[in-house]
């Protein structure tokens, strides 16, 4: 996936000369993900803009830069730091285009690598997606494979909304096929990743490799679970997981932050008001548990959702 | 429209007067210089269009707060009354290619920029005719085709903004800068000190006008700031700083130039620190428990309209007829303005969702 979304961003750049990213050491070192290695020789650094570590700045500055015309890609190096920009974000970013009646556009990329799971602790290993996710104004999206974020990414560039494009880190190995060609993927539509007929699992990011696995090892048990990828969460799109749900009747909610207030909570609640009739059980969310992420490997792992985990809900529905 | 008018070609430009008075002397200045800051070579027309703007903002305001009182504008309502001279002498210095952004107490730069009195009633008052559609209030002023980017309302917010507004014309290879206005509040913001540091690393078209009217909401300057004197903070950020005499319009406008020049020759941004006062509280219901009326008595003498009155009248042979009839013509603006701000109707309640995202 990282490959997929260094590719994005260098096709969007050659196309359009108003593109350019920013960021904390994404130009001479090569970001520290990698992402835009050899951006900087490539692009230069007019267009490549290594910034000091001010999230406050970086966020505000992108966001002034696109209300004045540019399609700034400013990237946090993770989305931990994006909270110090968290008013850059909510309160400017989102807000200009509503609160001016439509007089001032903010066409940015915010990218944000996050999730938990490598043994970064408490304040490096947020999945605080939802927080993003709970304010109008904002495009929040999260792909989990490598042929969604390529095209969900150029897509995002050329939004002329803010968007908040966010990376599992965890997701950055992922394989997976990418055409040769140029396409794009929607910011606003979920995804079916599997077909099946017993239970619903509706997901995103790092929930869909997990909600695979689990696939996987139900399958083998007889038990078909159909799976639906968000891939954005502003707008929320749940036409798929409605339809498979009133196939199946049964649901079970994966996301990597904590349940509390969580997207399973939203997708709970939808589904009711929605489609109440079809409701053969009451509906589980497997999530991150309510707990700081601790630094320990497997006491971090026991905090996280798993394979063992889904199907254990799967179970659970049945 | 009455409130917009050309800019006149700018007057040649002389070595800056003497010796800078430090912010220290302006504050306690026994009188103002009328002809501080080269007023000599500003032609006798641009003064009365100056002065013509700064009564305007002065009955705009006196007009917000009684449309206030009499239940017409809801929210909060800052007035620039004491500060006008900065909106008007700074922004009569810009060039086409500039922008102005601002804090919540932005009537005055609205109404500087050349927005017209009507639309931007009408915004205080919440109607589908103002200029952001009754979506944003008094804190919320705008006028894109003017470049006039906004009031915002979070202290420091719109610093970086301002900084990434001139990314964008430094990126594209233009002559404009910024004029990004805060109050002395905002200094003491993480996001002051981030952008300046932003701005200064990648030579950002900006110059930064802190409007120092003495006190953040109630906390005097020296209660809040490690140091009262805003431009040291600006030489922590190795950028070349200034202080003005907020009341004088003519000072205003000719370090606004000279800031803007150096600016336009590569020398990155710009600090100025404009002495000034706000004669009202900082928002409507103020006990104003905070400053003495001693205090206010004093900085109404240097009352920026009386100081470029005692200009025009002593210097530039203007009667008192002329300006009168400024007066009297500004009246009649700010009474069609409040009529049609009254007579417009409030946006309709299905356009709720409208504007939230560009594409839907």
């Amino acid at each position: 996936m990282r490959q997929a979304l260094s590719d994005a961003l260098r096709e969007e750049m050659l196309r359009d000369e108003n593109v350019f990213i920013m960021g904390e050491e994404i130009g001479v070192w090569g970001g520290t993900y990698a992402v835009t290695r050899g951006f900087y020789d490539e692009f230069g650094e007019r267009r490549v803009r290594d910034t000091p570590i001010s999230e406050m700045a970086i966020g505000g500055a992108a966001a002034g830069a696109a209300m004045n015309g540019l399609r700034p890609v400013a990237e946090f190096m993770t989305i931990n730091f994006a909270f110090v920009a968290f008013d850059a974000i909510i309160n400017h970013a989102a807000k200009v285009h509503y609160m001016f009646n439509g007089n001032i556009k903010c066409p940015v990329v915010f990218r944000a690598p996050g999730g938990g799971g490598r043994q970064l602790g408490a304040t490096h290993s947020h999945t605080p997606d939802v927080i993003f996710a709970h304010f109008p104004g904002l495009r929040v999206v999260s792909p989990a494979t490598p042929y969604d974020a390529k095209g969900m990414l150029k897509s995002a560039i050329r939004s002329d909304d803010p968007v908040m494009f966010i990376e599992h880190a965890t997701l950055y190995q992922e394989r997976g096929e990418v055409p040769e060609e140029e396409y794009l993927v929607p910011l606003d539509k979920s995804d079916k990743k599997r077909d099946g007929s017993d239970v619903t699992i509706v997901t995103y990011a790092q929930g869909l490799p997990v909600s695979m696995e689990a696939a996987d090892k139900l399958s083998k048990e007889g038990i078909e679970v159909e799976i639906i990828d968000l891939r954005s969460l502003q707008p929320l799109d749940l036409s798929l997981a409605l339809e498979s749900f009133k196939k199946t009747n049964k649901a079970v909610v994966v996301e990597e932050g904590h349940g509390t207030y969580g997207i399973g909570a939203e997708i709970v609640a939808q589904i009711q008001e929605h489609a109440f009739d079809y409701l053969d059980a009451p509906i589980k969310r497997v999530a991150q548990k309510q707990a700081p992420l601790p630094y320990a490997r497997e006491l971090e792992q026991s905090a996280l959702i798993n394979p063992d985990r889904v199907v254990a809900a799967v179970k659970e529905v049945l | 429209m009455a409130t917009t008018k050309k800019k006149k070609a700018a007057p040649k430009t002389k070595k800056a007067a003497s010796k800078e008075l430090t912010a220290e002397e302006i504050r306690h200045a026994d009188e103002r210089e009328v002809g501080v800051g080269r007023a000599g070579d500003i032609p006798r027309e641009n003064l009365m269009d100056w002065y013509r703007q700064m009564v305007l903002i002065r009955k705009f305001e006196q007009s917000c707060s009684e449309q206030y009182q009499l239940g017409k504008i809801g929210g909060f309502l800052h007035l620039y009354i004491g500060q006008e001279a900065i909106a008007v002498g700074s922004i009569a210095a810009r060039g086409a290619n500039d922008h102005v952004i601002t804090a919540y107490r932005d009537h005055g730069h609205a109404l500087a920029v050349g927005s017209e009195t009507g639309p931007v009633m009408a915004e205080l008052m919440g109607k589908v005719t103002g200029v952001s559609g009754g979506r944003g209030g008094s804190m919320h002023l705008c006028d894109v085709p003017r470049r006039f980017w906004g009031g915002y309302a979070v202290v420091g917010g719109h610093v970086p903004l301002g900084a990434g507004i001139a990314l964008a014309e430094q990126y594209k290879g233009t002559d404009g800068a910024v004029l990004c206005y805060m109050g002395d509040g905002s200094t003491n913001i993480g996001y002051f000190h981030e952008s300046l540091n932003l701005a200064k690393v990648w030579n950002l078209p900006v110059v930064w006008i802190v409007e120092n009217n003495q006190y953040g909401m109630g906390t005097a300057v020296d209660r809040a700031s490690a140091t009262p004197e805003m431009v040291t903070k600006a030489s922590g950020y190795d950028m070349e700083a200034h202080v003005v005499d907020g009341m004088s319009v003519c000072d205003v406008y000719w370090k606004t130039t000279d800031a803007l020049k150096r600016v336009r020759a590569g020398e990155g941004p710009q600090f100025l620190e404009m002495i000034t006062y706000r004669f009202e509280g900082h928002s409507m219901g103020d006990p104003l428990r905070y400053r003495s009326k001693e205090e206010v008595v004093k900085w109404r003498d240097d009352d920026p309209i009386g100081v470029i009155e005692r200009r025009l009248i002593e210097q530039e042979n203007c009667t008192q007829e002329e300006l009168d009839a400024i007066d009297d013509q500004v009246e009649v603006e700010m009474a069609a303005a409040v009529k049609f701000a009254d007579e417009s109707p409030e946006p309709g309640l299905d356009t709720l969702y409208d504007h939230i995202f560009v594409e839907n």
